[in-house]
């Protein structure tokens, strides 16, 4: 029981059309491999053990926060504050362990703490002052986090954090990064909660007929609550994994990522429209665009063409979720 | 689309005459004419070897179960889908129609049951949608003759409202019209209609078939699809009837009777149109008092009890909808008692309602029962979704399947795919699998608002037999219907309501259709006990 299985559908039962219902199904995987075929060939570099561990301990951070991200999508919502969310709740862990000295155990608290309070503010907004849509309470929580994480820190970094705090984003077991083992955890266990929670189906519930779902006795508030709430998790979690890489919170940090994990789901097949998307293609979709940065980089092509290039690849990535609704509304009675 | 035309095609044109000759009838009788046509879908043969000759000016019948492939048809016809096997003439042409842009510029288009009315827009600004009139040498839209021309076309359709106002405006029944209208500025040859009047009320329903002759007149051929028998033996002139996709057969409307249909599309005769329960009436399981509703309901009060079936009649906009929500708790109350088995509750929301045993299966099945996108699996275990939990938050996924599997054998819901996803299912199998949500749900009080609709004859006495089922289980039923016949053939009471009041109240045993229309079109009350 998948909601996010293609449908069966039109257009008669040929081989051909067959085959290319894989591919659409598929597509995004098939992005990946053809993306890391070529940068094979263009750089020798591309696959070796090194590298490739790079890209996953670089793809980390989005991976988690597109995670979170994922299910805002999935009832048709979105969390543009992912990335203030993580600047606030890793300063606030460096103030706590740094500053004042405390234990890392409480500064892993309050980091994660603060992920979730501020998810749990956007969803009650969203739902319990009624704001219409979560780009408004979100983009109210983005300033409002973004602005506190700046006055707490006085505008400048906080470094040296014990080691403990900088395993999940530092560690290696054998070559492979610590930071990539969590991201498997996680993905592991929202495939679960998605697929088989009764919570995980009616957040594609929520997402493909909101009213409906109402009708059938779903509470959306506490839905939409709980959806919030994991993401501002994820961004906070997302902040450690960073914290640990670079050694040091800074009021600045995550400024955009919301778009990269945005971008992620998308790719990975998720529909702005809600309902639709999957927690491994939103996996394919975050490696997709560290792949595409790593390769990039590889090649030596410059910052301003990378950003050039990654704008290039989420309009074609939505172009494609625009071309799968058309299909789809052609089959609408 | 390809237009076959110059040499290339000469062979096609005396294949159509030697047709001609050997079937002995003229060309030009025919708008549009479909040669063995085959539509398949992964695992469902929708359409097989079907064909079929559409006269010019003719009306035109289909009639078949829920599933027969009627809708996949027109879509055919119209372009939105193209067949696997066989052809299609238009006006002795062979065509092939890749969207709905090229059948339309050929003169073909179709008024499906959701409107693709655009609300925020002007009546006007609707019907030239796409094909605007402008001020020669200047590009601006020419307003001024555009609501002239509009507004004849409305007129001549017998519908007289400001164009210049916004479609959302207007009922169902005029948006109709206003794509009628559309049809009409555009000179098509063949207007089809998929069910056009299930969501109309009766006096919408005389205008739109008086209008369907207008359109006859004019030399416009319709095609014109309904589960409604009396409506298809009042206006066609020629009816086909489809089973399993394939055709059974054409009839002159002179051959046809309802009896003779339903034999056709079945491929059997029904016993019973409406099949009783055995139930006997026993304690009071909702009792309803002074339910008030600002602007919408006023002190409605009732008592339903359990193995007994209310009928609720009246006309479209009555209030029959709002009350069925009030109580279920989707819409807010301004006052009232509601009591479920004698004791006083609180329905702030469905969930509320559904704790305290009550299902409610709405009209509108793509809007409010359905999740389109989501599969048959998804959609009937949703309400119920709990009940498969291990560990208290864990889905048991082989339950769930089983249950799943039994539901859709004993509804029959057909193709017995659980994975399909429910935007493919035909219009009377979505409803099946609505139903099938709430008989997992294991309520007590069922409300069920238009639960016929868009079902085919044979289906609706599955409807009853179900409902039925559940009585005789002890449970307690309303039953929302705007069709007289069905009203009065399945409850056991009546209860009449007219903007926002119960009107009337009748026994079923003695009740006439005329006493009922009185009461729903504000005569008096009649023996109105709790008024
Ligand atoms: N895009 C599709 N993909 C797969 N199957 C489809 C698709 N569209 C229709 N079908 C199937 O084709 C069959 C015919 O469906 P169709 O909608 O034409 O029936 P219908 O006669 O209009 O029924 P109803 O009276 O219930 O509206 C059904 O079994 C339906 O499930
Ligand atoms: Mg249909």
């Amino acid at each position: 029981m998948n909601a996010s299985t293609p449908e069966v559908q039109g257009h008669g039962g040929t081989q051909k059309t067959q085959f290319r219902q894989l591919i659409k199904k598929m597509g995004s995987l098939i992005g990946l491999i053809g993306l890391s075929l070529i940068l094979t060939f263009a750089s020798p570099y591309f696959l070796t053990m090194d590298n490739i561990m790079n890209v996953a301990r670089q793809s980390a951070i989005n991976s988690l926060i597109a995670i979170g991200m994922l299910l805002a999508i999935l009832t048709a919502g979105i969390d543009l504050s992912v990335g203030s969310i993580l600047a606030l709740s890793t300063v606030m862990m460096g103030i706590v362990v740094v500053k004042m000295g405390m234990s890392p155990i409480i500064g892993v608290a309050v980091c994660l703490g603060i992920g979730i309070l501020l998810g749990w503010v956007n969803g009650m907004m969203l739902t319990k002052m009624s704001l219409p849509h979560p780009f408004i309470s979100t983009l109210g929580t983005m300033n409002v986090a973004r602005g506190l994480a700046l006055i707490v820190t006085a505008a400048s970094p906080i470094s040296n954090f014990p080691a403990s705090i900088q395993f999940l984003g530092a560690a290696f077991i054998g070559p492979i990064p610590v930071s990539f083992i969590l991201v498997l955890v996680v993905y592991a266990a929202f495939h679960i909660f998605l697929n088989y929670t009764t919570v995980g189906r009616y957040i594609y519930a929520v997402g493909g007929n909101p009213e409906a779902t109402r009708l059938s006795g779903i509470s959306i508030d506490k839905v939409l609550i709980i959806v919030y709430t994991i993401s501002g998790l994820m961004a906070a979690l997302g902040g450690l994994v960073l914290v640990g890489r670079v050694n040091s919170a800074y009021p600045l940090a995550g400024l955009g990522y919301e778009f990269d994990a945005i971008a992620a789901c998308i790719i990975g097949g998720a529909s702005f429209m809600g309902g639709e998307g999957t927690v491994w293609g939103t996996l394919i979709g975050s490696m997709i665009m560290a792949v595409l940065r790593n390769g990039l980089n590889l090649l030596s092509v410059s910052a301003e063409m990378q950003t050039v290039a990654i704008g290039i690849v989420i309009i074609l990535a939505v172009y494609i979720d625009v071309l799968r609704h058309k299909a789809a509304a052609r089959f609408k009675a | 689309m390809k237009v076959s035309t110059g040499t290339a095609d000469m062979k096609y044109v005396s294949a159509i005459k030697a047709f001609d000759v050997s079937g002995g009838l003229c060309m030009s009788e025919y708008f549009l004419s479909l040669k063995g046509i085959c539509k398949r879908f992964p695992g469902v043969n929708a359409l097989t070897d079907v064909s079929l000759d559409i006269k010019n000016g003719e009306i035109h019948a289909l009639c078949g179960e829920n599933g027969a492939g009627k809708s996949t048809f027109i879509k055919i016809l119209t372009g939105v889908y193209q067949s696997n096997d066989g052809e299609m003439l238009c006006e002795g042409k062979i065509v092939r129609f890749n969207n709905t842009k090229e059948s339309f510029s050929l003169g073909i288009t179709a008024i499906y049951q959701e409107l693709s009315i655009l609300p925020n827009l002007t009546v006007t600004e609707n019907i030239f949608l796409g094909r605007e009139l402008r001020i020669p040498g200047f590009g601006l839209l020419d307003y001024r003759r555009m609501n002239h021309l509009a507004k004849t076309a409305l007129l001549e359709l017998g519908i007289d409202i400001d164009v210049t106002k916004t479609a959302s405006e207007y009922t169902m029944g005029y948006q109709q019209m206003i794509e009628i209208a559309r049809a009409l500025i555009a000179n098509v040859k063949l207007i089809i209609m998929d069910e056009p009047t299930s969501s109309l009320s009766g006096r919408e329903v005389d205008i739109l078939l008086k209008n369907i002759h207008k359109l006859k007149e004019k030399g416009i051929a319709v095609i014109y699809i309904s589960h409604r028998l009396e409506e298809v033996l009042a206006i066609a002139d020629r009816i086909t009837v489809i089973r399993d996709g394939c055709k059974i057969g054409t009839m002159e409307r002179s051959e046809a009777d309802e009896e003779k249909i339903i034999h056709l599309m079945v491929g059997r005769t029904l016993e019973e149109k409406f099949p009783r329960h055995q139930a006997q009436k026993g304690d009071i399981a909702l009792r309803v008092r002074n339910l008030n509703q600002r602007g919408r309901l006023k002190d409605i009060s009732f008592d339903l009890h359990k193995g007994e079936v209310i009928g609720f009649a009246g006309l479209v906009g009555a209030g029959r909808t709002e009350l069925a929500r009030a109580i279920f708790g989707a819409d807010k109350i301004d006052g009232g008692i509601i009591e479920i088995f004698g004791k006083e509750v609180k329905i702030n929301s469905p969930k509320d309602a559904i704790h305290h045993g009550m299902a409610f299966l709405t009209e509108d099945r793509k809007g409010q029962g359905l999740i389109l996108m989501h599969d048959i699996i998804v959609n009937s275990t949703l309400t119920g979704l709990k009940k498969f939990c291990k560990f208290g938050y864990f889905i048991d996924q082989k339950m769930v399947v089983a249950e799943v599997d039994e539901m859709m054998r004993e509804l029959q819901i057909h193709p017995a795919i659980p994975k399909m996803t429910t935007r493919l299912l035909s219009g009377g199998n979505q409803q099946k699998v609505v139903i099938a949500k709430w008989l997992c749900s294991k309520a007590k009080i069922f409300i069920f608002d238009e639960p016929t609709r868009g079902i085919d004859v044979g289906a609706k006495v599955e409807v009853y037999n179900l409902i039925n089922r559940l009585v005789n289980e002890g449970a307690a039923v309303i039953v929302i219907s705007s069709e007289l016949p069905e009203v009065m053939g399945i409850s056991d009471r009546i209860l009449v309501m007219n903007s926002g009041k119960i009107t009337g109240e009748f026994s079923c045993l003695e009740v006439t259709p005329e006493e009922i229309l009185k009461a729903a079109t504000g005569g008096i009350n009649h023996e109105c006990k709790h008024a």
